[in-house]
């Protein structure tokens, strides 16, 4: 079977398209096409590439700041003859007896007796507290001899890893030598507060002065939120006050971060003075900056509630607050909780409001309560970025990684709860 | 009592409200059969549930400021209170340590003399604390036995809950109305001081920035607070160099995910992206302080700059770039999509590339709305703080070389505030300036950008 051919003479009236320029300009056209194209993945894998760069290396670095070096000590806590205090057993107060019965001095003379003079003035000024907590979780350790791993000054660290002063490298690598001064993997970290010592910092007060702000923030956004979105979704007249509130949340979307900070300072602070690095004053800062967050995405969220749920209500009888309590609400409740994470994960990060509010001071102990001083593991990060120590670096990537990590969670669990309660009208 | 304990028992005096109401209501209904009520049981549950509540908290709230200040006369009116000096910072210093003593949030008093008040102290705050809470109990009850005995059939207790309620919908919505005019008018007032001792022509036209937070506040030098190479550091690291990095990448990839990538690509790489906007920026000051920096500073050693600095504008300016990107794609990504699919095909249909429809119908079509979006990209750029803080230089200068340090408005702002200066210093009131400043130039350009983004998206409904 054959096609029908186009008859000759209708196209010899027609200047001829298909010449050698027009190839060259075909092709050149679709060189362009191709460079384009191109352009545009590059510009993507870049990105990615950065974010992977930028992800690779705070975990390279931070997985050494989980580790500390220790120095293995071996200890005959027998011969000290030193006693619980009795009836007593709370950890604190175990540590501060023995403390008082002279366990420094003895942790140093064992020391100095197994490794030397040198050896036992590196030992870490908390070294002792290590055992001291041992022996209060296992009382029988009293009665033993056993081989504990003390932490060491900041300067014995970097000595065996070989910088800082040149003086210590010989004694860093004779202890070394000997299998006693290595690495060790440092759970700690999690559980300590700051402190001056790169090898003795944990990260629990500051992440303990962030859950504690992030409460306060959730405490006053979450519910202030909801119900401003309910009423401009809801029941707010089309008039120039709803016109205001619309304007002002979306303005305080886009305030930069540090302005609430300048809020705090001026307001919150000036009405409660002797709240300075209180979460209290730095959950409602970061509360105002979370809310219009909560209000928008809360919208959004009514908004896709279909009108026929409303209509139906309404057409059995229920009022307008029940329609929208007992069934728009819980209609919606998925969609904005997952702004209300996203929001959250936000404020979780933020750094500048709360340095604007004084929640940068050195902190030792974790907060007992919501007016106690403390910092946000976010301001603990540029705190100890500002050390020039080694170990600092470590510890910082560290941190960045803790933050990220609880980052993540945050994010995966706003995924699920799209993913499993979301519905599609 | 503390504040928790007093919320609790309101909550709890509430809930005893809630039950009484109800079981009253109930009882109507099953007393008088074939008797309708006016609203359920629940709403008369709710109806005296408030009428404890809310008094309650308002009279706690009103506590809370007069009870320190009656506590203050009554210790003042006892013999150790008319031993204390007459006026000024010592008697003022006395009492406050007494009463951090008393109120347990200090362990002793500085002051030996201030140990005679405590005692006073302690015992007057203990009364008081008693008088507040059989007043509080008194009014709780009074109020809820008033609610109670207005229970009855035909009592419209729906409709006056429903009142409360939308008052309470109202007043969440009001806040953000408070919220931007707290911010305004304490910047507009610590503005207002600062330009009393520096007039704003030389704040906001002087090229010399140098506020000296130790020098006395009468003696001022108003040339010291010349605010335009902090303008220039903020527009240069934020507006320009960031830009010139966010822009080029954030349209190619929203233009490759648009109009190139397969769909389940796109499913996966936009939220990749997104997570760059996700990471927080004390962790990309941190990544450009530890590891753009001095990678930037040994590059250009190494083509023979002499000396360049280690905090250079360029090294904050392309982390600022790199966070920004999906700020600006997402944007070009919507703008690029509200284009109506008629012009494309159209275009596509008379023998256009895509590349050629993209780049002279799409983009061109979009462009308003990419604007916009850039205009939005800048205005966090400028605000941004923490990638700037740890990166930047505090260091003031005018120039327009990369490689020199340079410093921003926050930069500026968090030095000035973190260097513990009293609020009386011109020092602390230009940081409240700048934010000022800060505060007008985004709001600005949000407002601008987003009245382009309305009247565009008119533009094709």
């Amino acid at each position: 079977m054959t096609s029908p051919v186009p008859s000759e003479p209708a196209l010899q009236h027609v200047a001829p398209t298909r010449t050698d320029a027009f190839a060259r300009r075909l092709k050149q056209r679709y060189r362009a096409e191709r460079h384009f194209r191109l352009a545009g993945l590059s510009a993507i894998v870049f990105s990615v590439a950065v974010l992977v760069f930028l992800l690779f290396n705070m975990t390279v670095n931070g997985i050494g700041g989980f580790q500390r070096t220790v120095l293995e000590v071996p200890i005959d806590l027998s011969q000290a003859q030193l006693m619980l205090p009795a009836g007593v057993d709370d950890e604190v107060a175990v540590v501060r007896s023995l403390q008082e019965q002279g366990l420094s001095e003895i942790v140093t003379a064992a020391t100095r007796q197994a490794l030397g003079e040198d050896a036992a003035a590196q030992l870490g000024i908390d070294a002792w507290r290590t055992i001291g907590e041992d022996v209060a979780n296992d009382p029988a350790l009293l009665g033993t001899r056993a081989t504990y791993q003390l932490p060491v000054t900041d300067s014995l660290s970097s000595a065996f890893a070989g910088e800082g002063s040149a003086d210590l490298q010989p004694l860093a690598r004779a202890l070394a030598t000997h299998g006693v001064l290595h690495e060790a993997f440092d759970p700690g970290f999690l559980a300590r507060s700051d402190a001056t010592d790169s090898q003795t910092v944990g990260i629990w007060s500051a992440l303990k002065g962030s859950l504690l702000t992030m409460a306060v923030t959730l405490a006053l956004a979450f519910p202030i939120g909801v119900l401003a979105a309910l009423y401009l979704e809801e029941y707010a007249p089309r008039n120039r006050w709803t016109d205001i509130i619309e304007v002002s949340i979306n303005n305080l979307a886009a305030v930069p971060s540090i302005i609430f900070g300048l809020l705090g300072l001026a307001v919150f602070l000036a009405i409660f003075p002797n709240m300075r690095s209180a979460p209290l004053i730095g959950g409602m800062t970061l509360a105002l900056m979370t809310m219009p967050v909560i209000v928008i995405s809360g919208r959004n969220a009514i908004k896709a509630v279909p009108p026929s749920i409303r209509d139906g209500a309404l057409a059995i009888g229920a009022s307008h607050i029940q329609v929208v309590f007992h069934h728009v609400l819980p209609l919606a409740l998925p969609g904005i909780l997952t702004g209300t994470i996203i929001g959250m994960a936000r404020a979780l990060g933020e750094t500048a409001p709360l340095l604007m509010i004084g929640m940068r001071a050195f902190v030792a102990t974790p907060p007992h309560g919501f007016t106690d001083p403390a910092t946000a593991l976010p301001v603990q990060i540029f705190l100890w970025s500002d050390e020039v120590d080694r170990g600092f670096v470590e510890r910082t990537s560290a941190a960045i990684i803790v933050l990220l990590g609880v980052l993540l969670l945050m994010n995966a669990l706003a995924i699920y709860l799209r993913n499993k309660f979301e519905k599609r009208w | 009592m503390s504040p928790a304990l007093l919320l609790l028992l309101a909550l709890g005096l509430g809930l005893v409200g809630w039950l009484a109401g109800r079981a009253r209501a109930a009882a109507f209904r099953t007393g008088m059969p074939g008797q309708r009520l006016s609203a359920l049981p629940n709403y008369h549950g709710w109806y005296v549930a408030l009428w404890i509540v809310i008094p309650l908290l308002a009279f706690v709230a009103l506590w809370a400021f007069a009870a320190p200040e009656l506590v203050t006369q009554s210790v003042l009116a006892s013999p150790a209170g008319q031993a204390l000096p007459a006026a000024g910072m010592e008697r003022a210093t006395m009492l406050a340590e007494a009463r951090a003593v008393a109120a347990g949030s200090a362990r002793a008093v500085f002051n030996p003399d201030a140990q005679a008040l405590v005692l006073p102290f302690r015992a007057a705050m203990t009364r008081y604390g008693w008088i507040g809470t059989v007043l509080a109990l008194i009014i709780a009850l009074a109020a809820g036995a008033f609610a109670y005995l207005r229970v009855k059939p035909e009592l419209r207790a729906r409709t006056r809950v429903e009142r409360v309620v939308m008052a309470v919908l109202l007043l969440a919505s009001l806040i953000a109305i408070l919220t931007t005019l707290g911010i305004f008018l304490s910047l507009v007032f610590e503005t207002v001081r600062f330009f009393g001792m520096v007039s704003p022509i030389d704040f906001l036209t002087g090229t010399m920035w140098g506020p000296d937070t130790m020098a006395a506040v009468d003696r001022t030098d108003p040339s010291l607070y010349g605010a335009v190479p902090l303008f220039w550091g903020t527009i240069f690291i934020g507006a320009i160099i960031a830009m010139l990095v966010a822009i080029p990448l954030g349209l190619m990839s929203a233009i490759y995910l648009t109009q190139y990538a397969h769909p389940r690509a796109r499913r996966w790489i936009k939220p990749t992206l997104e997570i760059l906007a996700g990471v927080p920026t004390v962790v990309y000051g941190y990544f450009a302080a530890l590891t753009v920096a001095p990678f930037i500073r040994d590059a250009a050693l190494m083509l023979g700059v002499d000396n360049p600095s280690s905090e250079s504008a360029l090294a904050a300016g392309l982390v600022m770039g790199v966070m920004i990107i999906p700020f600006v794609s997402s944007m070009a990504d919507d703008s690029i999509a509200a284009v109506p699919d008629s012009m494309r095909d159209g275009s596509l249909a008379l023998g256009a590339t895509a590349n050629e429809t993209i780049r002279r119908v799409l983009v061109p079509a979009a462009l308003p709305g990419i604007v916009a979006g850039v205009m939005l990209a800048v205005s966090r750029a400028i605000g941004e703080t923490m990638i700037v803080v740890m990166a930047a230089s505090t260091a003031a200068n005018l120039t327009a070389n990369p490689l020199e340090a340079m410093t921003t408005v926050t930069v500026q702002i968090v030095a000035l505030l973190t260097s513990e200066g009293s609020f009386d210093h011109p020092a602390t009131l230009a940081a409240f300036a700048l934010g000022f400043v800060l505060f007008l130039v985004t709001l600005a350009l949000n407002f601008f950008a987003l009245s382009v983004v309305k009247r565009f998206r008119e533009a094709y409904d």
